[in-house]
Formats: C-alpha cells, structure tokens, sequence
C-alpha cells in the first residue's frame, strides 16, 4: 500500500487552494489528489460563458499548464474515493486500490439534487448544469428550433439561462419561489433582474413548481402546461457529506469543521462546497457553497494540514454576478434598518443592525463595492468610520486617519 | 517588494495622477491624442473629501483576496510580488470588485473585464507613471514594512 503525507479527495477549487495552502508550508511532502471528475480543475462557473461563446475550454483552465507538476501533485482522475478508515488511516478508491495518507483533506464539493417529480425519469433531454461535462452535454443538445424548460430560478438555473438563451426557440424558467434569485434577492432587486432576463426571451412562472412530467410536456401546480424539448434541473444542490459521515465524523447540513478546517476525526480536514463554514453575518454554521468561500477553506484547511495556523472566523455570503449587463452584488444578511436608493437602471440597498453592517444589494453599482464587503466582514463598528457618507459613495475618505495610515502606508 | 505608498498630507487633489495613468495604459505616445477629449478610465483614483485628497490604487497585497476569489484563475500574484489579471481569462463577474477592501480593482469600461494598477509593466512605462509625475511627491513608489 502506498501512503502518502497529503491525499485530497476531490479536484477543484478547494482543492487546488489547499495545494497552495500546502505548499506554503511544506514545499516537499508528496500531495495526491483523487479526483471523480476526469480533468484538471477550471473555473466552474464559467460553464455558462463557454455556452455563450465567451469563453473556451484552454481559457476555462483554473491554474496553468504546469501547475500540478511544479507543485509535485500526483492526480488521480476519474476515480472516486469510496471510503475512509480513519483507524488506520487509509482511503479506498473505485478501482480497488487502498492508500495511506497522514493528513487528509476532503473537498468533494456537492451534486445536484432532484426534487420528486413524477415522470422525470421518462425525458430524454434532461441536464444538470453544475460541471463541464454538463455544459458540454447542453452544447450539443442546443438547437434554435429547442424549447428549453428550466426548473429553478437560482444562480445555476438563470446563468444557464444566459448562457442558451440566444441559442435555442425559447427558455420558460419555474420556480416556487415568488420571485427569483430568492436567496440573495430582496423583491425589488428581483424585478429589476427579472426585467432584464424577459427582455432576452425568459419566460417566468414564479409561485409554481412541476408536478409531474408527461413525455415533454410539464404539468405544473398552477394548472398550467409547458411543452418543451430540453429539460434543465437547478433546483440546489446537496453537499457530498458520506465520506465522513460513513466514518464516524460529525455531518450537519454540510461537513461539520472548525476554524482551522479540522473536522471531528483525526487528521481529516474538510473545505469548499461539501463543508459548512461559521457565517457571521447570520451567527450559524451552513453551506456557503460559493467560489471564493472554497477557496479560502481550501487555502486555510491546506495550511495547516502542513502545519501553519490559518484560521478561517469571517466567512461571508457573498455574490458578484451578472445578467446580459445587469450587474448584482449580494452580501451578508436582510436584516435590520434598510438604506436604499433607486434609479431606473440602479439599486442599492443596504442593511444594518446593532451598529454594523449587515448586509447589502448593489444593482449596476459594482464601483468600490468591497468597501462596503470589509465593513461587513470585519464588523467595523459603523461609529468608527462616517457611515452618511458611506452609504451614497463607498471611499476610504469616510474611514479615520489612522485607519487610511494603516492600509495605505504599510505593506499589506 | 516595491510598492505605491500615498503621503496623504502632500496630496493637492490635482488628479494628474489620474490623467497620466490613463496616458500609460492608453498605448499612445501623444498625450494630446491619447487623453483629448476622452472619457479616461484611470486605474489609479484620487479621493477627495474636504481637505482630505489621497490616491488609492492596488495594494498587491501579500495575500491578495482577489486573487483567491477569482473564479476563472485571470488574477494571479507573480514571483515578483505584482498582482496581475490575465484580461483573456476574465469573464467579467467582478468579484473581485466585490472583494477588494481598497476599492482597487475596477470595472473596465468596455465591460466583460476588470482592470487595475500592474506597477506599469504591463505598458512601456515600465515603472509607475503616477508615481513619476506626482508634482508634489504625494505618492512614492518605495520598500516599507508590514506594521507588526
């Protein structure tokens, strides 16, 4: 049996920030990645710009070329790990074999997840819309005679929907929500999105779900009938939690870790979207399963499975996304006093609570937005810097002397 | 490594810095051509509240949260410690934007890319014009340490 001083389970964004967090304090120790995805990492999000054509599959890459090999990593792809003895410290993988680790990181990110939907198993054309494989298998299937039905209003469902909509007859988007991108907008940031997505052909049925599924046509709850060609499923996604569950590790919705990227068995690490991180703006452990928030897990649970001390106690909801132009930053949570201020092509808002920050909508505003994003993330009293003037511009003017002196005139 | 520092108490809020930023990364060698009557989208921005006038640019932070964030791998931190962004990898999702506590990287005006301060290497200045053209020695481009 082969042991080795790190073994990842899983190969995208957590993974590849664990190898640099690894890498920062060990430059030797042997690193192998399990990876049930046939391919080196890229930037999975981008799924929806490849379909728009703005993108390709070289540029999709998340690292360069050399990446793995400078950085002494062993991959091994296509192959999923199967379970973890954490006794003797040892992963199985599907083709049988049995290896070693002395620290072990799982990132085995999330799948989607189906809602019960009866006849779903009869059609055809049906996609997920999560990994390069899916776009990949869309791509092929679009055609402009196609109508396409897309079940879920979300980031995945509507970013598909960006990304076909020029490309096929039509695009009908369901979802039970009242409106969409429920969960990082309020109603008045929802129509302003929803605006922008029908004037490129989405039809909506909000309040409303699919009952069942008759050949290609979809019964809803409403009474209504969609017809369609290609069936799109982005209804959310369930973190891949069974490895450590299986083993004995304390699961929650997600992964439970603390804020080193330990979980409750030794030596086992955990991060990105199969892990729960402490939000602070809600004060509870959840799923945050964004990019960056993988990526910081990643960075830190690598860090210190070689040893460092990262600590990772301000993890944030937070979305920078767009829509045919429209722009939207999300951040935090809705609680509180409200700010707002609104045009016909922009929208602010901004909440606050206890004297901080807590969350924030920005529509067609991204200028300077991350200063709005540190003043929640740090939970910068908002006595100490001068808020009036914060909420209608974003600028380090507002922020004390000593505050300016301190980012500006050191090395960060 | 080398960095942009700003002397709040020397900056006049003239903005030069601004419109010679805008000059390096124009690619055109006629200041006239390159900045007459055009809307300039400078990478560097001058802060003016009161008497207080300062320029912020990037940092390139020892752990740059934007290059972290990234979801496409278009920001990158080089052995030269200089923050960069691959404009053939950037989609334009701005999160970067969204993460960056100076307000350093920007929306690029043509859309579909962020851009910022690169310390002009990537034009042929090859060292910061702001920094160069600063009449009253407000922003330096020098070694400081990190406050302990």
């Amino acid at each position: 049996m082969k042991n080795y001083p790190y073994v990842i389970l899983g190969g995208s964004i957590a993974a590849v920030a664990a190898i640099e967090g690894i890498r920062s304090e060990d430059r030797k120790g042997g690193i192998l990645v399990v990876s049930e995805e046939p391919c080196k990492a890229y930037g999975r999000p981008l799924i929806s710009y490849y379909l728009l054509g703005e993108t390709d599959l070289p540029r999709m890459d998340y690292r360069p070329e050399a990446f793995y090999e400078e950085n002494h990593v062993m991959l091994r792809l296509g192959v999923r790990a199967e379970s973890i003895d954490p006794e003797e410290k040892t992963v199985t993988l599907s083709d049988g074999e049995k290896l070693g680790y002395e620290k072990l990181l799982v990132a085995t990110g999330s799948r989607p997840f189906d809602p019960p939907m009866e006849g779903i198993e009869h059609v055809e054309e049906r996609f997920h819309f999560m990994t390069k494989a899916d776009a990949l298998a869309l791509d092929k299937a679009l055609s402009p005679e196609k109508k396409v039905l897309i079940v879920g209003a979300g980031l995945i469902g509507l970013k598909c929907f960006e990304g076909i909509a020029a490309r096929v007859k039509s695009a009908r988007i369901v979802d039970m929500a009242d409106r969409i991108l429920p969960a990082i907008l309020d109603e008045t940031g929802a129509k302003m999105v929803q605006s922008a997505l029908e004037a490129r052909g989405a039809e909506f049925f909000l309040s409303d779900s699919v009952l069942r599924f008759e050949g290609n046509t979809a019964h809803l709850k409403s009474g209504k009938t969609v017809e369609f060609d290609l069936l799109v499923i982005a209804v959310g996604v369930r973190p891949n939690t069974e490895l450590i569950k299986e083993a004995g590790g304390t699961v929650r919705r997600g992964i439970a870790v603390d804020e080193c990227g330990k979980t409750s068995l030794p030596d086992i690490f955990a991060a990105g979207d199969c892990a729960e991180s402490f939000d602070i703006a809600s004060g509870t452990s959840k799923v945050l399963a964004l990019l960056p928030n993988a990526a910081f897990q990643g960075r830190a649970a690598g860090g210190n499975m070689a040893g460092g001390k990262a600590n990772l106690d301000n993890a944030v909801t937070f979305n920078s996304i767009g829509f045919f132009g429209t722009h939207v930053m999300t951040a935090g949570v809705y609680e509180g006093e409200l700010y707002c201020e609104r045009t016909e092509r922009t929208y602010k808002a901004l909440f606050t609570k206890d004297g901080l920050l807590k969350g924030f909508i920005l529509i067609n505003l991204p200028e300077r937005a991350g200063i709005y994003l540190k003043l929640l993330k740090e939970r910068i009293p908002l006595s100490a810097v001068d808020f009036e003037a914060l909420k209608t511009s974003p600028a380090w003017s507002a922020f004390s002397p000593e505050a300016r002196a301190d980012n500006f005139a050191r090395e960060v | 490594m080398k960095r942009i520092y700003v002397k709040e108490q020397w900056c006049l809020g003239c903005h030069l810095c601004e419109y010679e930023c805008a000059y390096a990364n124009s690619g055109i060698a006629d200041m006239a051509r390159a900045l007459k009557g055009k809307a300039i989208y400078p990478r560097v921005r001058v802060e003016d509240a009161g008497e207080v006038h300062f320029a912020v640019n990037c940092r390139h932070c020892t752990d740059p949260v934007c290059v972290q964030s990234c979801i496409s791998g278009a920001l990158t931190k080089g052995e030269d410690g200089i923050v960069r962004i691959v404009k053939q990898k950037c989609v334009g999702c701005l999160t970067c934007v969204l993460v960056c506590p100076y307000g350093a990287v920007l929306p690029s005006p043509e859309g579909h890319a962020a851009m910022k301060c690169q310390l002009c290497t990537d034009n042929r200045m090859g060292e910061p014009n702001c920094v160069k053209h600063c009449p009253n020695g407000a922003i330096v481009y020098e070694e400081r340490e990190a406050m302990q």
